[in-house]
């Protein structure tokens, strides 16, 4: 899932404070599971904005909320059509992605983002995300044992770890695993060190965010 | 080994004798005064300096005009090239640039993490790794060749070297480790700092057996203590470096005033004992901002006149 994290409640004020009608829209998907900007984080935020209006007096602001299915899909952003003009801005608690889908969708409303968009990852338990995924666009993880140097080590190194690998953890921080750490013992696991011998080509970073916006095109499911 | 580049050093070590390196690095300004001074200091006593790449990411004087000041002191600089900061572009576009004032030794590495420097926000690269970097000089120098593949007029003459660290994790990949960097084209390593001589020499032990030692030159690679407080701090601070508890006590147990000296003892000693390794071909020095001490390290070894090769 795409991770993201609470933005400072002092910084989404600054954005909306000359506003009198906002509306705080929380997504049902990633940002919901990582507890960053679903319908619970919407309406603690919506309650923080009030709160704001209210301590300056401005009686006739109004901050509703709404969640979506999705902010990435147009037909659960369609959802909001007939009332998305009644506002002078959308605080968009979705990722990144979601906010600027909506941003696109409704041309003449301001959207302003309400959650720092973090990565790709996973929910190693509750109140604690990690990296996995960076989108390359060209997986390798056949050749590392299912770990992707790309995301996973701080120097993206394809050739093994660097020299500040110290009882698995890496230069940059003691809690942060060591990468090529997990890689080896992982090829150990599955009796395939054998692979780690073999040198990486240079990569081809055509695929990822050096060859400029990405996108997927699939004539073959196309309507 | 046969000798494949002008490089001084490949030569001396190829002649069968042990190859002498030290480091300088570079100012943290533009003054050239600070680089003659040190390189002075180094004249005479070893047989190439590494020129450091902006170390610990803290910014200084780039490498290669650093290089380029040895060279028309009549030195014979290593050019330590970094992945941290360049992409494929410019590191070739560098390497040429070295070879255009006729450097021949290139020191490829990954570079220290941003974080530990002075611009802890900035982007870092890595569209190469060291190996991958090796790898492309190799190409550059010996298929005359760009990574884009077109031909390259006066192809680079260099003397490809990397690091290697025997004390690093994981264990059971510092030997394969090795092996993959030399079948990326490295011709000269230079290890981590070595305290720990028994580690050490079982590294090397494991890599005569695979033949490793026959393919590259293994520079050691030894630091002098100033103070036991220095000691300490490379044991405890440094990440990847072997410090045992003996060598930390015999600096602690030194009185004060007799600390660096016992620091110069103890590296002596150490490349006494390493020069009868099978498979050592040479000590790379570096004596951290105390390069006034280096000559006095190569002849106490017993490492001094150095050889003159044509």
């Amino acid at each position: 899932m795409i991770v993201a994290d609470k933005k400072p409640v002092e910084e989404i004020i600054g954005y909306v404070r000359d506003c009198k009608k906002v509306l705080v829209l929380s997504c049902n998907e990633c940002v919901t599971v990582c507890e960053a900007g679903g319908k619970k984080e919407a309406g603690m935020l919506a309650s923080a904005l009030r709160m704001y209006f209210a301590n300056q007096g401005i009686a006739d602001a109004q901050v509703d909320e709404r969640t979506l299915e999705r902010q990435c899909d147009q037909e659960y952003l369609e959802e909001i059509r007939d009332i998305a003009d009644q506002y002078d801005a959308i605080v968009s608690v979705a990722c990144g992605v979601g906010v600027q889908f909506t941003a696109e969708k409704y041309h003449s409303i301001p959207v302003f983002p309400g959650v720092n968009t973090c990565f790709m990852g996973v929910t190693e338990h509750r109140g604690l995300w990690t990296e996995r995924c960076q989108g390359c666009g060209q997986c390798i993880l056949a050749y590392t044992g299912g770990i992707c140097p790309v995301a996973r080590c701080a120097k993206r190194l394809f050739n093994g770890p660097c020299g500040g690998s110290s009882n698995g953890k890496c230069e940059i921080n003691k809690d942060l695993d060591c990468a090529w750490q997990l890689i080896i013992d992982r090829l150990i696991a599955i009796d395939r060190l054998d692979l780690y011998e073999k040198l990486f080509d240079i990569k081809d970073w055509s695929t990822d965010r050096a060859g400029g916006p990405r996108k997927v095109e699939r004539e073959d499911v196309q309507i | 080994m046969s000798v494949k580049t002008p490089s001084k050093m490949e030569k001396i070590m190829a002649a069968g004798h042990l190859g002498v390196t030290s480091e300088c690095g570079p100012p943290r300004g533009s003054d050239p005064e600070v680089i003659k001074e040190k390189a002075e200091l180094l004249k005479g006593c070893v047989d190439a300096i590494n020129v450091t790449d902006n170390q610990t990411s803290v910014v200084r004087t780039s490498s290669l005009a650093t290089c380029i000041h040895l060279k028309l002191m009549g030195l014979e600089p290593i050019l330590q090239m970094v992945t941290r900061d360049r992409n494929r572009i410019a590191l070739q576009s560098d390497v040429l640039g070295a070879a255009s004032f006729d450097i021949h030794n290139i020191l490829c590495l990954s570079g220290d993490h941003q974080s530990f420097g002075d611009h802890p926000q900035g982007q870092n690269v890595h569209d190469l790794d060291s190996m991958q970097l090796a790898w492309a000089v190799r190409k550059m120098r010996d298929e005359g060749t760009f990574l884009g593949g077109n031909e390259i007029k006066r192809p680079p003459e260099m003397f490809v070297g990397a690091a290697a660290n025997p004390f690093a994790d994981p264990f059971e990949i510092r030997v394969p480790r090795l092996a993959k960097k030399i079948e990326a084209g490295v011709e000269f390593i230079q290890t981590q700092c070595i305290y720990n001589i028994d580690k050490f020499e079982e590294w090397v032990r494991q890599a005569r057996d695979r033949g490793l030692t026959e393919k590259c030159y293994i520079m050691a690679g030894v630091t002098p203590f100033k103070s036991a407080g220095m000691a300490k701090y490379m044991k405890n601070r440094v990440p990847g470096m072997d410090v045992p508890d003996d060598v930390v006590k015999r600096m602690s147990d030194t009185p004060k005033g007799k600390q660096s000296e016992e620091g110069l003892n103890i590296c002596v000693e150490t490349i006494q004992r390493l020069k009868e390794v099978e498979g050592v071909a040479g000590f790379h020095i570096m004596a951290i901002e105390w390069e006034e001490k280096v000559s006095e390290i190569v002849e106490r070894a017993g490492l001094l006149p150095r050889p003159e090769i044509n």
